[in-house]
């Protein structure tokens, strides 16, 4: 039998490699080799275009102006929304809200369905491999409300244990707030399993999209999340552009997040009335090129193929594991079955800083550290890691460097 | 453990021992020896009171007076960093308070090391440099009182 993977078209990476103009730099005297990409990805010149060509041709703000130029911009800002209603597969464009971030998009459901349906005794559940951002605002939210933060342990693989998690929920559980795809570990964890099982104990579910909608398919419908959060830039996108998707029957009945201007329907001193999804809870001028420039970079992901893509990846992983596998001391953690393109390690009495700065004197860019996720080194009982991370232009070469680098780098600590 | 030469005479020094090196290979080879040639601080000393905050690796710092000069000793899990406050113990312990407030310390942008006191970089070497002018300071507050 043929793997599936062979069946498929090969994406051209060397074709690919030419449309990002920064991949093309040296640092250090050494050709670029960008392995950082779980925290942001380089931006095809495609997206570049469009923030030159929104601010060169048609700036204006946008929903209010009736002239020419606020309609194009206007035009161009709501086409995003579309885009982003298609990649994610929601029911209704006005389930699509801008944010900053992730971030913001999880802050957003805390401070307004939080403050609304939290009360004292109720449950919140979280994981252990959670991004500081799905922990810190349920911790202010449950000390502001005296409820409870309930954590799902992990395997030593770093997978999420189901039969503990089932056993988390209660008739108090309101809410579980789960990551799709742990940043530090690339575990893509059972979202559809742990909506369901949700579901029936009666809680709604946050799944924190930021690592797993630049790889895998996502269907909120499908899904069945109540919301979804992500970010454009990890998605060859701007940076301070981010949707959270909500189920259109609780964005409505959720109180406003900011007041301001186009959030409004009709104000005066005694009564505001609010405007409709989705800009019920964008208050004030948006980030209008970013936004714009977003739809570039989902067209390029949609254009490219998201199976070809995830077809790339799969292979740079399997590759790149072998090979570090290879190397003395080196430890990779998180082994989960199901994995993204993602590898955290460490390496016997050799500090990841120590790494990662001589990794970086060879232009090799990688990220080390808690990746954000301190509860989750502890539970591994490390500091911190070294992590490598694969988008769609990186190569098997650019593997070959990073593990060549890192054998002359372990040498020199050793 | 007075030291006889200046601030400044020590940082030229190290600026000379660096051009010696023809790549950041050898910089950094240099740098790490430091690292592991450093004495290690005592368990003791180890305690969350010494430890300079901003730093992603662990490094633990102490001082102390001895007649108007201080003396540093320091610790780090990460070697590199390690091999860096190596350098800045040998420049500033058993100077003078005044001088080590007063130090700019340039050797570290003259033998291009300046990225490692970037905010970015978040090793911990400029919260470092703060800490150890810290001490400084307080002690020659603290000996300007018992005068």
């Amino acid at each position: 039998m043929i793997p599936s993977a062979v069946i498929q078209e090969e994406l051209d990476v060397y074709a690919i490699r030419q449309q990002f103009p920064i991949l093309s730099r040296t640092v250090k005297g050494y050709p670029l080799v960008y392995l950082d990409n779980a925290a942001t990805s380089q931006k095809p010149q495609a997206v570049i275009d469009a923030l030159v060509n929104y601010y060169s041709g048609y700036n204006a703000n946008i929903h209010r102006g009736i002239h020419t130029l606020a309609e194009e911009a206007t035009a161009a800002f709501e086409a995003t929304r579309d885009a982003v209603k298609q990649f994610i597969n929601a029911a209704d464009r006005g389930e699509i809200i801008f944010t900053r971030g992730t971030t913001e998009s999880i802050n957003l459901v805390a401070y307004t369905w939080g403050r609304q349906n939290i009360g004292a005794g109720d449950e919140i559940i979280i994981s252990t491999m959670e991004h500081h951002s799905n922990i810190v605002p349920w911790q202010i939210l449950c000390e502001e409300k005296g409820a409870v933060l309930k954590v799902i342990p992990i395997n030593d693989e770093g997978e999420l244990q189901m039969d503990a998690y089932e056993k988390l929920l209660s008739p108090r559980t309101k809410l579980v707030s789960v990551v799709q795809v742990s940043n530090a570990l690339g575990t893509v964890n059972p979202v559809k399993q742990i909506i369901t099982a949700a579901h029936k104990a009666g809680a709604l579910v946050l799944i924190d999209g930021a690592q797993s909608s630049v790889h895998l398919d996502i269907d909120v419908q499908k899904m069945d999340a109540d919301f979804f959060a992500f970010s454009a830039h990890k998605l060859y996108g701007p940076t301070g552009v981010g949707v959270l998707y909500g189920k259109e029957k609780l964005l409505q009945a959720m109180p406003v997040f900011q007041g301001g201007g186009e959030m409004i329907k009709e104000v005066n001193f005694t009564k505001t009335t609010y405007a409709d999804l989705p800009y019920k809870y964008e208050a004030g001028t948006p980030n209008i090129a970013d936004t714009i420039a977003f739809k570039t970079a989902l067209d390029f992901i949609n254009e490219t193929g998201k199976a070809k893509i995830r077809a790339h990846e799969d292979q740079l992983l399997r590759y790149a594991t072998a090979q570090l596998e290879e190397i003395p001391g080196l430890q990779i953690i998180g082994r989960a079955r199901q994995k993204v393109s993602l590898i955290s390690f460490v390496v016997d009495k050799v500090h990841p800083q120590d790494i990662g700065i001589l990794l970086d004197n060879r232009g090799i860019a990688v990220r080390t550290g808690h990746h954000c996720a301190q509860p989750l080194m502890d539970r591994c009982s490390i500091p911190g890691t070294t992590r490598a991370s694969f988008a769609v232009y990186n190569t098997r070469e650019e593997i070959d460097v990073l593990v060549a680098g890192l054998r002359k780098s372990i040498k020199m600590l050793a | 453990m007075s030291n006889p030469q200046t601030i400044e005479a020590i940082e030229n020094e190290i600026v000379e021992e660096f051009s010696l090196f023809d790549s950041w290979d050898d910089k950094y080879e240099y740098i790490i020896d430091l690292g592991k040639r450093l004495f290690p601080l005592e368990d003791k000393y180890k305690t969350d009171e010494n430890r300079v905050r901003g730093c992603q690796s662990t490094v633990y710092l102490v001082a102390d007076d001895k007649e108007g000069k201080i003396i540093y000793h320091a610790d780090s899990d990460a070697i590199i960093v390690k091999g860096l406050i190596s350098m800045l113990i040998r420049v500033l312990s058993g100077q003078p308070a005044d001088a080590i407030i007063a130090a700019k310390l340039d050797f570290i942008n003259r033998i291009g090391m300046m990225t490692h006191l970037a905010q970015t970089r978040s090793n911990g070497l400029l919260a470092m440099v703060k800490q150890m002018k810290h001490y400084a300071l307080a002690y020659k507050i603290k000996n300007a009182a018992k005068v």
